[in-house]
Order: C-alpha cells, then sequence, then structure tokens
C-alpha cells in the first residue's frame, strides 16, 4: 500500500510525462507535413493533456496543499519533474517525432492495461478512460513507423536514426523503485513491450539497437535532459508572465 | 480537405485539372452513420496514402465531437459521376411526372407522420 507521498509522487510521473509529451506533440500544430497529420498529431496532444488534468488533478487532491492541476502544471520548476527523459527529447524530424511516439505508446499501453483494475479507483478510472485513447495512439504511431521505415530509402534511413538515438531512453520506462513498486511495477510490462516492438520493427525492417544501456534520472527527478528546461520556459511562459489569467 | 490540384472523379468537369502530383496522396471520400439504423452520409473528403490511413485520418478529422459511430471511405477515383453536360436527359424527363410523388393517397390519421 502507497503512502500519500509515494502515491504524489508516481501521480506526478503519469501525469508529467502525458504533460511533457502531450507539449512536445502540441509544437507540432501547423507545422505537420500534411494537413491530416497535423490534426491527428493535436488530436494526440489534446489527449494527452487531458490526462494529465486527470493525473495531476488526483496528485494535487492527494497533496492537500491547496494547488491543484495548473499549479502543478505550470508553477514547478524543471526540477520537480517526473517525467521520462524519453518524452522530452525534442522533436526534430518527423522521424524521431513519431519513433518517441511510439516507443512511449508501447509503454504506455501496457501500463495502463496494468492500471486498469487497480485498487485504487481513481487510478482505475483514469486507467481505463486513458486506455481507449492510447490504444489508438499506439495503432496510429505503429503503422507511421512501418509505413516510413518500409518507405523510401531517405524515410528508412530517418527512421533507423531516430530508433538508434532514442534507444537508449527505453531503458527509463521499465526502472523500478518503492514508488513504482507501491503502485504498480513497470519491469514485469517489458516482456509485452518487447513483443510488440518487435513485431513493428521487423514489420518496418528497421534494426533494433544492441545496447541496453539506459539512459535514467528523468521520474526520480535526479536528471533531466537540458531539453526539458527550455521546453518549460515556452510552456510556462503565459502563466508565470499573467498569473490567474483568465479568458 | 481537398486540394484543386487533384483530378477527384474520372470523366467529369474535375479531370482537365490532371491527375494527382506525384508526391500527393490520393483522394478519399468519407461516409459517416451518426448512429446506428441510419444511412452513410458524406462528409467529406481527404488525402491519405491507402485506405486504412484514409480510415485513420477520417476518425481524426472527422469524428472528435462524437459525430459517428462508424466510417466509409472510398477512393475518389473509383467513383463514377455523372456529368453536368447530360443533366438535360438524366433529369428533365422527371419534369412533368407529378404521379410518381405519392401525394394522392389519402393517409389515414391513426398512420400518423409517414
Amino acid at each position: 500500500m502507497a503512502t500519500d507521498a509515494q502515491l504524489l509522487e508516481w501521480l506526478c510521473r503519469m501525469g508529467d510525462n502525458a504533460l511533457v509529451l502531450g507539449h512536445r506533440m502540441s509544437e507540432w500544430c501547423g507545422h505537420a507535413p500534411v494537413l491530416e497529420e497535423d490534426i491527428a498529431l493535436a488530436n494526440t496532444a489534446l489527449d494527452l493533456i487531458g490526462q494529465t488534468q486527470l493525473w495531476l488533478g488526483l496528485a494535487a487532491e492527494v497533496e492537500g496543499a491547496g494547488r491543484d492541476a495548473d499549479a502543478l502544471a505550470y508553477r514547478r520548476d524543471v526540477m520537480d519533474f517526473r517525467n521520462l527523459l524519453l518524452v522530452e527529447q525534442p522533436n526534430r524530424d518527423f522521424g524521431h517525432t513519431m519513433m518517441r511516439q511510439f516507443l512511449f505508446d508501447a509503454w504506455h499501453i501496457e501500463m495502463l492495461r496494468a492500471l486498469k483494475g487497480h485498487e485504487h479507483e481513481q487510478i482505475s478510472a483514469i486507467a481505463e478512460k486513458s486506455l481507449k485513447e492510447v490504444t489508438y495512439h499506439a495503432e496510429r504511431s505503429a503503422d507511421t513507423v512501418i509505413a516510413l521505415g518500409d518507405g523510401t530509402e531517405e524515410s528508412h534511413t530517418r527512421m533507423q536514426a531516430a530508433l538508434d538515438r532514442l534507444w537508449p531512453y527505453v531503458g527509463e520506462m521499465f526502472l523500478s523503485d518503492d514508488v513504482d513498486r507501491a503502485v504498480c511495477d513497470p519491469a514485469p510490462l517489458r516482456e509485452a513491450f518487447d513483443a510488440r516492438i518487435n513485431a513493428v520493427l521487423a514489420e518496418a525492417t528497421l534494426t533494433r539497437p544492441d545496447s541496453d544501456f539506459a539512459h535514467k534520472g528523468g521520474k526520480t527527478g535526479v536528471r533531466h535532459t537540458e531539453h526539458l528546461g527550455h521546453m518549460l520556459a515556452v510552456m510556462q511562459f503565459l502563466p508565470r508572465a499573467y498569473p490567474d489569467a483568465q479568458w | 480537405m481537398s486540394s484543386p490540384e487533384s483530378s477527384a472523379y474520372e470523366n467529369t468537369e474535375a479531370a482537365p485539372h490532371g491527375g494527382p502530383r506525384r508526391t500527393e496522396w490520393p483522394l478519399f471520400e468519407i461516409f459517416i452513420r451518426g448512429q446506428h439504423g441510419l444511412s452513410h452520409r458524406h462528409v467529406g473528403s481527404l488525402h491519405a496514402p491507402d485506405a486504412e490511413r484514409a480510415m485513420q485520418n477520417a476518425r481524426d478529422v472527422y469524428t472528435r465531437r462524437k459525430e459517428g459511430v462508424s466510417i466509409w471511405v472510398v477512393e475518389a477515383s473509383k467513383i463514377t459521376a455523372s456529368s453536368p453536360d447530360d443533366k438535360g436527359h438524366m433529369y428533365d424527363p422527371a419534369d412533368d411526372k407529378v404521379y410518381r410523388h405519392p401525394t394522392f393517397f389519402d393517409i389515414p390519421e391513426e398512420v400518423g407522420t409517414m
């Protein structure tokens, strides 16, 4: 059984993953390669930001210190964020964006499945609602990875480069500490994750990197990459410059 | 979502615009059924590399606000459309055949709205 402090920490991990990746996806709005893809990316971003409201809303409730989801999202600094290093990586090209999404979705869907029957009623309810959205995200990102990996010479090269660059951020998703184990240990999910991505990468004619070296420190808050602070500077500018602005 | 560069339909007035650009995905027409029991209705069109992706794009473009429970996608070039030039002999002959409308029957009140 998780203590309130562990629960708060864990909820921030889930909420911050959705928030940071949601913001990264929203950076494509108006810039995607085709109109249809632009709308799809924005939809994914909105789904994730919706999930953020639920996770961070519950986190604020557990904390009981008078903060709400907005305060957690917009008034914490980089060292207080608990997201995985993977999701804060910059968009770079469309291939990197979709590979990052694919790797995260493959973890996210297994995590939410595991949480669906959780004894904590609100956690299981949020997981159940999110799972429907994430099932679609996972289908779409896998299809894109296959289409581009098994596409032209250039798209294949870009997807392999994206996979090679992002692979060292995969391991952190399955590391577990006392906080994870108190709510839901991600380590046993690795097998289903591997099966899913191996099948997709094979169909995409992409080569899974050999090394299992893993950067870590994002979800424990020990060490984020240099990218997160810059992202927050953009994301948090408005509510920090105009506190409590309404429109 | 359609582009003026596309020729949506074969052998119609749109045809002289030329085929899709080499870099452009084919055009799909999207049909959505709003609720069970109703028929699918044309809602618009979009570009996609194949029918599966057209289905996903249709989901994202046309069903974000709970518009539907079922989607059909049809590649626009597979649709055979009537030509505006033919409208004289296609439709005008029906002009003076009002008896084809079932308006000459007395409907008993008990039947209600038909």
